[in-house]
């Protein structure tokens, strides 16, 4: 008697099959059916919240609590955000996400000749710490945790969080939420670089020593591979590049001298949600995996929860289309059920206009209520990794590890040992970038041959000439504003106070033992611009010049 | 037409540098030359190496939001430097921006969902058109 697999392989053999690229978008083949015989020795028998948690950090997982909607938001100036902030906790949002403008992310000032035509557009200005209290007022930040999506001069938009929190009552002990605070990922992806790396780890270093010693609610690093997925990656070399980096921080940590327990628990991530559904529900149940096994294994970890990885999702903003943008709240859905099914402990869902411009209160409305939809009309929350046992999807589990790991020896390998040394070696050759850049040409050609199709962009086409949704428009007005603002802070502050703020900062910045929040903080309550502060540092560090490549 | 030179650009403080690299390879297939100046340039710098470069057309490539101020800069400084050539821009550029853009003398904007064939056809048509 054949068996059922050989009955169905001879049906199958005999089907007719559409021409159609079956691969996931990581270019992983897929079998037309997978069954018990595709289940390696080693599927998981452990249950949510047991190493190695593929299944889930927490043994209770949505029962306990359901994962935080943390939208994120900025546009203009501080008023304008705090505003869109009061809206989102009015909505039903539960964490506040802040975007940061580009003259911000890179560490200048509004004034500064550079920010010219950027002020306010794709995020919030900060100049000094009189934005950052008009930013949060009115919040309660003892009960609302906070991120902030800011890289290079993390430290310092940090040390204003902390001195505008204490300045209205909120110890730092009390605070939660998260810093980006990845640098590693900058120069590979994101490209929104200052200093050289190595000075960068130094700040990276700094703030994770100040939070293991003074802000026990707080998560120093946001390990993210979302920018590294946006800028083309496949979602293999998403999870695989960010755990590196992952490692890389880990080690920083310990050669300065904390035991990895210490800082460990305080480590997040976060992840893209992408098209390719079930490639990435494998990738979170993978990065879980291979986070525990690393940090039990390699680094010695003791204690379960440093071994937990635990992450934030957001769905892939170049999966959104600019033909048809209402579609887009489908693509939205389809992604932020993966992170959700993926045991995500918090999401940001993209809005429909975002291929063109920033949400308006409209569009982002629909995204909050997009997760609403999932959390509490579809009953999908009511069961942990419901995927779990799933031959397709343990399958493709075990196969982005398998792949994640060659990627990892390699680094090892390349850093002598130390993954540490292996990612920076491989950020100052172009490794990182070169390999992001030819998977994003490759999925580019993809979508050219029609292997790939986009709908209402190479497919289906019909409506996409179509008028455009209204759509948020930041106006130079914004920009005059801020100017104003800054130049009222310049005016009203002690300039000798801030001149020697500034003179401590550059000189401690010189020794690399010292720790430097405790200088920061004190140069950003003196009113010392984000600009004046970096330029110190800068003056010590350098800056870092990538050599452009194709 | 094909052989000829072409200067991309990323111009202020926007760091996304996917978009400009595969245009570059894009460009590249159907046989331009192609010089890439890297990121964080001013108007100035990139008119400077468009002068430098000799090159025969410019591309900028601009997602946060920017493009009114600057992409009018690059075009200024470049004249101002005696040379005219088509300057064009990709990338998050809204449709009532397109048109003051073409106003101020920008000769072709890209925007995402653009196909290789259609970026290969606008850069042609901007190079001919200065011909």
């Amino acid at each position: 008697m054949p068996t059922n697999r050989e009955t169905w392989e001879q049906a199958f053999g005999s089907s007719t099959v559409r021409d159609a690229d079956f691969t996931t978008m990581s270019g992983i083949a897929l079998e037309p059916v997978y069954g018990p015989e595709s289940e390696s020795s080693d599927g998981p028998s452990d249950y949510p919240g047991q190493f190695p948690y593929t299944r889930g950090p927490y043994p209770s997982m949505y029962r306990s609590k359901l994962w935080t909607m943390r939208m994120f938001a900025g546009f203009g100036t501080a008023d304008d955000t705090n505003w869109r902030f009061k809206e989102i906790i009015k909505s039903g949002g539960d964490g506040l996400s802040t975007a940061f403008d580009m003259p911000t992310l890179l560490g200048i000032d509004s004034d500064d000749p550079m920010a010219l035509g950027e002020v306010g557009r794709c995020g919030v200005a900060i100049d000094s710490l009189a934005d950052m209290e008009d930013l949060y007022a009115g919040i309660d930040l003892d009960t609302t945790t906070t991120s902030m999506t800011i890289n290079s001069p993390a430290a310092v938009i940090f040390a204003m969080y902390v001195a505008q929190a204490e300045k209205a009552g909120v110890p730092r002990a009390r605070l939660g939420g998260t810093l980006q605070n990845d640098i590693l990922k900058e120069y590979q992806a994101q490209k929104e670089f200052v200093f050289p790396p190595r000075a960068s780890m130094r700040l990276v270093r700094d703030t994770i020593k100040f939070c293991a010693a003074e802000m026990p609610r707080w998560h120093s690093i946001s390990i993210s591979g979302y920018h590294i997925r946006e800028a083309g990656s496949t979602a293999v070399e998403e999870l695989a590049f960010t755990l590196a980096n992952g490692f890389a921080y880990v080690e920083l940590a310990m050669q300065a001298g904390l035991p990895v327990d210490a800082f460990a628990p305080r480590l997040s991530f976060f992840f893209n949600a992408h098209i390719d559904f079930f490639e990435e529900i494998a990738k979170y149940r993978a990065a879980r995996r291979v986070w525990a096994r690393w940090l039990r294994d390699r680094y010695g970890a003791k204690v379960e929860r440093s071994m937990q990885l635990r992450f934030h999702t957001q769905t892939a903003g170049v999966s959104l289309t600019a033909q048809q943008p209402e579609v887009n709240v489908v693509r939205t859905a389809i992604e932020a059920l993966a992170g959700v099914l993926g045991g995500t402990q918090s999401l940001h869902t993209n809005s429909m206009d975002e291929a063109m411009a920033l949400p308006t209160e409209k569009t982002a409305r629909i995204a909050l209520r997009t997760q609403q939809v999932i959390a509490h009309e579809t009953n999908v929350a009511h069961v942990a990794d419901p995927l779990g046992g799933s031959w397709y999807v343990e399958h493709l589990t075990e196969e982005v590890e398998r792949q994640a790991e060659e990627l990892f020896s390699y680094l090892d390998q390349l850093g002598g040992g130390s993954m540490l040394e292996g990612v920076i070696k491989g950020i100052e050759d172009n490794w990182f970038q070169g390999k992001i850049a030819d998977s994003a040409y490759d999925l580019e050609r993809r979508f050219n041959t029609g292997r790939r199709i986009v709908v209402g962009v190479n497919a289906f086409t019909e409506g996409s000439e179509e008028a455009q949704i209204p759509l948020l428009q930041i106006t130079n007005e914004d920009e005059t504003r801020q100017l104003k603002r800054l130049e009222q802070v310049r005016q009203s502050r002690d300039q000798s106070a801030v001149d020697a703020a500034l003179r401590r900062i550059e000189t401690e910045a010189a020794d690399p033992e010292v720790n430097l929040m405790p200088a920061l903080i004190d140069a950003v309550r003196a009113y010392a611009t984000l600009g004046e502060v970096m330029g110190s540092l800068g003056i010590v560090f350098g800056r870092h010049v990538e050599v452009p490549t194709i | 037409m094909p052989g000829q030179r072409i200067l991309i650009a990323k111009v202020g403080l926007d760091g996304h540098d996917r978009g400009i690299k595969v245009v570059a390879r894009i460009l590249r297939d159907a046989g331009y030359e192609v010089i890439y100046t890297g990121l964080f340039q001013t108007p100035a710098t990139v008119a400077a190496a468009a002068v430098d470069e000799d090159v025969d057309a410019i591309g900028l490539s601009m997602l946060s939001g920017a493009h009114m101020t600057l992409a009018p800069l690059v075009i200024s400084e470049t004249r101002a430097r005696g040379v005219d050539i088509p300057v064009i821009v990709g990338g998050i550029v809204p449709e009532p921006d397109i048109v003051k853009l073409k106003e101020m003398g920008v000769a072709a904007v890209l925007t995402p969902g653009a196909t290789s064939a259609q970026i290969v056809a606008e850069v042609a048509a901007a190079l001919a058109a200065y011909a």
